[in-house]
C-alpha cells in the first residue's frame, strides 16, 4: 500500500505487572491525523514510547515507509523522521525561547540560519513565537509552540502529540488545531494520543481505539459519535449523567469571604480576595489551569494552612478560618487533596490504616488512645465493598492499589462519613474512566444526600458534568458563579485564559 | 555485549521473606568478612572467631556480662525507634545518657550518706528528666529554627561530655579520692539491686524488658504510635490527618532522651556506683545500629542488642587472647551495619546490567 506510512504488527510490550501492549497491530496512513484513543493505562503511551525509541518491544515488527524500522533512541527516531511533543514540556525555564530551540537540534546550526528557519515554520503554520522571551513568561500554549517548533526544525514525517490540550485553554487548543491542519497539508502525519472523545472527532481522520493494552478497532472518525467512541474506549455503556438543581436548599452552609493570603514565593499563587458561597446540596466546580492558585487554596479549605492575611471562612454560622484539619473534621467536614500517595493516603500502610488518617467524632475508632482495631477493620471492609475496590483485602498496601482504586477508597472513606460538606481536588486525576464514573457518580449520590460539596478541577468536561455552579480561578482571583446548565464554554475559556470581559 | 556498570532498578515489590532474613544475612555476611580480616592479621579463622564469639558467653559469668551490655543497648535503641520512626535522626543518644547520668548520678551524690527506698526511684526518675531535657534542646532548635537534629543532637553529645568532665574534675570531684577523676560512690540503696550473687546483672535489665514492651504496645495499638508512623512515612498525610507534628517531634525526642537517661543511670547505679569520665563505651552510638539491626522493631532490638553486645565482649576477650586490639569489635559492628543497609537496598532495589548495543 502506498498510502501507508507506518505499520505496527504485533507489538508487545510488558512490565513486571501489567501487559501494556498485546499483539498491537495496525496501519498508519500518510497525510492524516491518526487518534490514538484510550482510558489512562490503555497502553497508549508505551505504543508511542516504543516508536520514539524509548522503550524496546518485547515482540513485533514495525516498518516505516515498508521498510524496517528499529531505533534505540530518541535521537535515532528522530533522525528517521519521527518527532515527539510530550505532554509535560523539557525546556529549560531561565532559557530564552532561542536558546532552547539551539539546545535541542541534534545537528549544528549557526544563528542566522535557524532564524531564517523559523521565520519560514513560523508563519506557514500558525506558530508565532517571541524568541527572546525567557520560557517562565510563557504560558502552556506559548511553552507547548516552542516544542512543536523545535520538532519541526528537525523536518519530521511523522509527529506524535501525547495528550496536546490537556494544558491548554479552549482559544489555544483551536490555534493548535489551525497548526495540526497547515502540517497535515503538507504532507506530514500526526499521531494524535488523547483521551477526549470530541476532539477526536473534531480533528482526527482516523481513530484506533486501545483498551487494556490491546487494540479494539481502527477505523474512520466520519460516521463516529462522541457516544460510540465511548463505548468502544470503555467497553461498557454510560448512564447519561444528568444535572439536577432540585435538591439543593436555599440554606448557605459554607461561606469564604474576601480571603487573601501571601506566600512571598515565586513558585506558590498568592490569593487575591476569594470569595463564595456554598449551599446545602450543591456541587460548586472551580475551574481553571494548573498553577492559578488551586492547590494554596486547597490549604486554606483543608485547614492545613490556617496562615492567611485576611478574610474569614463560614461553616454552619461557626468562623473556621483559624480551625485545623481535625477541628473541621469535627464539625463534618471532608476533603480529598489531589495528591492519593503521600497526602490523602499513606501508600506504605495497609487500607485499614488508612482509615485512621480521616478520623470524625461519630467513628469511634479511638477509646482512650488505643485503636479499636475491629471498628477500624469493619469500616475499612465496608468501604471496599460499598465501593468496589479491588483489593485481596483491608491488610492490602495502599501502595498496592491502581490508582482508581486508589482515589475510590479515598473517597468511599471520606463519604462513608456522611460528612456535611466535602472539599475535594481533582476527584478523578489520572484515573482509568470506569473509576472515573463510578467516582463522578458517588459524587452527585452524595449531594442529592444533602452534602454540599466543592470540586477543584482542571479538567473542565468533568465539572460540566457534575456541578451546580462553576467558577474560574486565575492568578489567585475567582471569578463569579456561574450556573452550570446555563454556561458557555467559550466565556469560560477566557475565565480561565485570564480574559475578564 | 553488557555495560560493564549495573544500574541500580527499583523492584516492584520487594519480597517479604527476604525482609525478615536481612538481618541474618548481614550477620552471616560480617562473620565472613570478619574470618578473612582474621586471615589477613595472621589467625586462625576458627579459634579467632571463637574467641570472639563462643568463648565470651561460654559461663554464666559470661552470659551475664552479655546482658549487662545489652541492656543500655536495647534501652537506648527503643528509645531512638521513637525518632526514626517519625524520621526524626537524632544521634544524640550518647549525651542524652551522659545528661540522664549526670542528673542521676547527681541525687545519687546528693544523698551518698542517706539509705531509703526512695533513693534510688528518685535518681532513675531525675535521670530520665535529665535525659528527656538534654533531648528536648534539638527538639526546639528544630521546629523553631528548622535546624537539621542530625548536626545539634551530635554537638550535644560533646557539650553533655565536658559537663561530666567538668563536674568529676572539680565540684562533684570525691573528697577522699586522691585527685582521681571521679566523684564520691552512691549510698547502697542509690545501686541497682543486682538480680543473681556474684553477676553483674542488674534490676536495670527488668526496667528495659518493661519499656520494650510499652514501647511494643504504643507502637501497635495506639493512636501516638500510628501518628509517629504516619508523620515518618509521610509528613504531608498527617498534616492532611490533622496530627500535631511539633508535639510528635517534641514526643519522639522527650522520650528517646529519657530512655537514654534511664540507660545511663543505669549504668553508673549499676556496675559502676559512682560517677567518672568515661562511664559509656559509645553505647549511645551503637544503639544506633541496634536498633536499625532490630528493624525498629522491639522484638528485634532485644535479639540486635545481645547480638553487638557480643562484639563488646568479643573484642575485649580477643585482645587478652589474641593481642588483637579491642577496636576489633567495632570493625565488627561497622560490618554488620554496612551488609544490613547493603542488603535493604538490594531488597528494595536490583542491579541489572543494561545490553549495550
Amino acid at each position: 500500500m502506498s498510502d501507508t506510512i507506518l505499520n505496527i504488527e504485533n507489538i508487545t510490550k510488558s512490565f513486571p505487572r501489567v501487559i501494556a501492549n498485546k499483539k498491537v497491530t495496525f496501519d498508519i496512513k500518510k497525510n492524516a491525523v491518526h487518534a490514538i484513543l484510550g482510558e489512562n493505562g490503555a497502553g497508549k503511551s508505551t505504543l508511542v514510547k516504543i516508536l520514539y525509541g524509548l522503550l524496546e518491544p518485547d515482540e513485533g515488527n514495525i516498518k516505516l515507509n515498508n521498510k524496517d524500522f528499529k531505533v534505540n533512541s530518541p535521537a535515532e527516531a528522530r533522525k528517521q523522521g519521527i518527532g515527539m511533543v510530550f505532554q509535560h514540556f523539557s525546556l529549560f525555564d531561565s532559557l530564552s525561547v532561542k536558546e532552547n530551540l539551539i539546545l535541542g537540534i541534534d545537528e549544528k546550526m549557526s544563528y542566522s540560519d535557524l532564524e531564517d528557519k523559523l521565520e519560514n515554520i513560523s508563519s506557514r503554520y500558525n506558530l508565532p513565537l517571541d524568541l527572546d522571551a525567557p520560557i517562565t513568561a510563557l504560558s502552556a500554549g506559548e511553552k507547548q509552540r516552542v516544542e512543536i517548533v523545535r520538532i519541526l526544525l528537525q523536518d519530521p514525517q511523522i509527529l506524535i502529540m501525547d495528550e496536546p490540550t490537556s494544558v491548554l485553554t479552549p482559544q489555544e487548543v483551536e490555534s493548535l488545531f489551525v497548526t495540526l491542519n497547515a502540517l497535515v497539508k503538507e504532507g506530514r502525519t500526526i499521531l494524535y494520543i488523547t483521551h477526549k472523545l470530541e476532539e477526536v472527532i473534531s480533528i482526527c481522520d482516523t481513530v484506533t481505539i486501545m483498551r487494556s493494552g490491546e487494540i479494539i478497532d481502527t477505523s474512520s472518525t466520519a460516521n463516529q459519535t462522541a457516544k460510540t467512541l465511548a463505548t468502544k474506549m470503555l467497553g461498557q455503556k454510560l448512564d447519561d449523567l444528568k444535572t439536577n438543581y432540585e435538591h439543593i436548599k436555599d440554606e448557605v452552609n459554607f461561606e469564604v469571604k474576601n480571603i487573601s493570603c501571601d506566600f512571598n514565593d515565586p513558585f506558590l499563587t498568592d490569593l487575591k480576595n476569594i470569595s463564595f458561597q456554598v449551599r446545602v446540596g450543591e456541587i460548586y466546580g472551580i475551574a481553571g489551569v494548573a498553577g492559578n492558585g488551586q492547590s494554596e487554596l486547597m490549604d486554606i479549605l483543608t485547614g492545613e494552612n490556617i496562615n492567611i492575611k485576611s478574610g474569614s471562612i463560614t461553616f454552619d454560622n461557626k468562623k473556621i478560618e483559624k480551625y485545623g484539619p481535625q477541628k473541621r473534621r469535627d464539625l463534618s467536614i471532608s476533603f480529598v487533596p489531589e495528591n492519593r500517595l503521600g497526602h490523602s493516603a499513606v501508600p506504605e500502610l495497609s487500607l485499614s490504616e488508612n482509615i485512621l488518617l480521616s478520623q470524625f467524632p461519630k467513628n469511634n475508632f479511638i477509646k482512650n488512645g488505643i485503636i479499636l482495631k475491629n471498628n477500624v477493620d469493619d469500616f475499612a471492609n465496608n468501604v471496599i465493598n460499598e465501593f468496589k475496590v479491588i483489593t485481596p483485602g483491608n491488610d492490602a498496601k495502599a501502595s498496592s492499589l491502581s490508582g482508581g482504586n486508589l482515589q475510590k477508597y479515598v473517597i468511599g472513606r471520606e463519604i462513608s462519613s456522611k460528612p456535611k460538606i466535602l472539599i475535594i481536588s481533582h476527584p478523578t486525576w489520572g484515573i482509568d474512566a470506569g473509576a472515573e464514573h463510578s467516582i463522578r457518580e458517588s459524587l452527585i449520590e452524595l449531594s442529592q444526600n444533602g452534602t454540599s460539596i466543592i470540586v477543584i478541577s482542571q479538567d473542565l468536561d468533568e465539572l460540566i458534568e457534575i456541578t451546580h455552579k462553576i467558577s474560574v480561578i486565575y492568578d489567585g482571583n475567582l471569578s463569579k458563579p456561574f450556573k452550570t446548565s446555563e454556561i458557555e464554554i467559550e466565556k469560560l475559556g477566557l475565565l480561565m485564559g485570564g480574559k475578564n470581559e | 555485549m553488557n555495560s560493564l556498570f549495573p544500574s541500580i532498578v527499583s523492584r516492584s515489590q520487594s519480597s517479604g521473606l527476604m525482609n525478615f532474613f536481612v538481618p541474618i544475612i548481614s550477620i552471616v555476611l560480617t562473620l565472613i568478612t570478619g574470618s578473612i580480616i582474621f586471615v589477613i592479621l595472621g589467625f586462625d579463622p576458627v579459634y579467632a572467631l571463637y574467641t570472639f564469639f563462643i568463648s565470651p558467653i561460654s559461663s554464666t559469668y559470661g552470659i551475664s556480662e552479655l546482658f549487662v551490655k545489652a541492656t543500655p543497648l536495647a534501652l537506648i535503641a527503643i528509645g531512638l525507634s521513637y525518632c526514626f520512626k517519625n524520621n526524626i535522626y537524632n544521634i544524640g543518644a550518647e549525651g542524652q545518657l551522659t545528661m540522664g547520668a549526670i542528673f542521676g548520678g547527681g541525687i545519687g551524690i546528693l544523698f551518698h550518706d542517706t539509705n531509703a527506698f526512695w533513693l534510688l526511684p528518685l535518681m532513675i526518675f531525675v535521670g530520665a528528666i535529665g535525659g528527656a531535657l538534654w533531648g528536648l534542646i534539638p527538639a526546639i532548635l528544630k521546629t523553631k529554627f528548622n535546624t537539621n537534629e542530625i548536626l545539634t543532637s551530635l554537638m550535644l553529645v560533646y557539650v553533655a561530655l565536658f559537663i561530666l568532665d567538668y563536674l568529676v574534675v572539680g565540684p562533684w570531684k570525691d573528697p577522699f579520692g586522691y585527685s582521681f577523676p571521679k566523684s564520691r560512690p552512691f549510698s547502697e540503696s542509690g545501686r541497682m539491686p543486682l538480680l543473681f550473687d556474684g553477676l553483674r546483672v542488674h534490676f536495670g535489665l527488668i526496667i528495659t524488658l518493661f519499656l520494650i514492651f510499652v514501647s511494643w504496645f504504643i507502637f501497635s495499638k495506639t493512636i501516638f504510635g500510628f501518628q509517629l508512623k504516619v508523620s515518618g512515612y509521610s509528613p504531608k498525610a498527617a498534616r492532611y490527618a490533622g496530627f500535631n507534628q511539633t508535639t510528635l517531634v517534641f514526643f519522639a525526642f522527650a522520650i528517646c532522651g529519657a530512655f537514654a537517661g534511664i540507660a545511663g543511670l543505669a549504668e553508673v547505679s549499676g556496675p559502676i556506683g559512682l560517677l567518672y569520665r568515661d562511664i559509656s563505651p559509645n553505647y549511645g552510638f551503637t544503639a544506633i545500629i541496634v536498633a536499625f539491626l532490630g528493624r525498629l522493631h522491639p522484638i528485634g532490638i532485644i535479639f540486635a542488642s545481645l547480638v553487638i553486645a557480643l562484639t563488646y565482649l568479643g573484642a575485649e576477650d580477643a585482645q587478652l587472647f589474641l593481642q588483637i586490639p579491642s577496636a576489633v569489635g567495632f570493625i565488627f559492628q561497622g560490618l554488620v551495619l554496612f551488609y544490613l543497609l547493603g542488603a535493604e537496598l538490594l531488597i528494595n532495589y536490583k542491579l541489572t546490567y543494561k545490553k549495550l548495543l
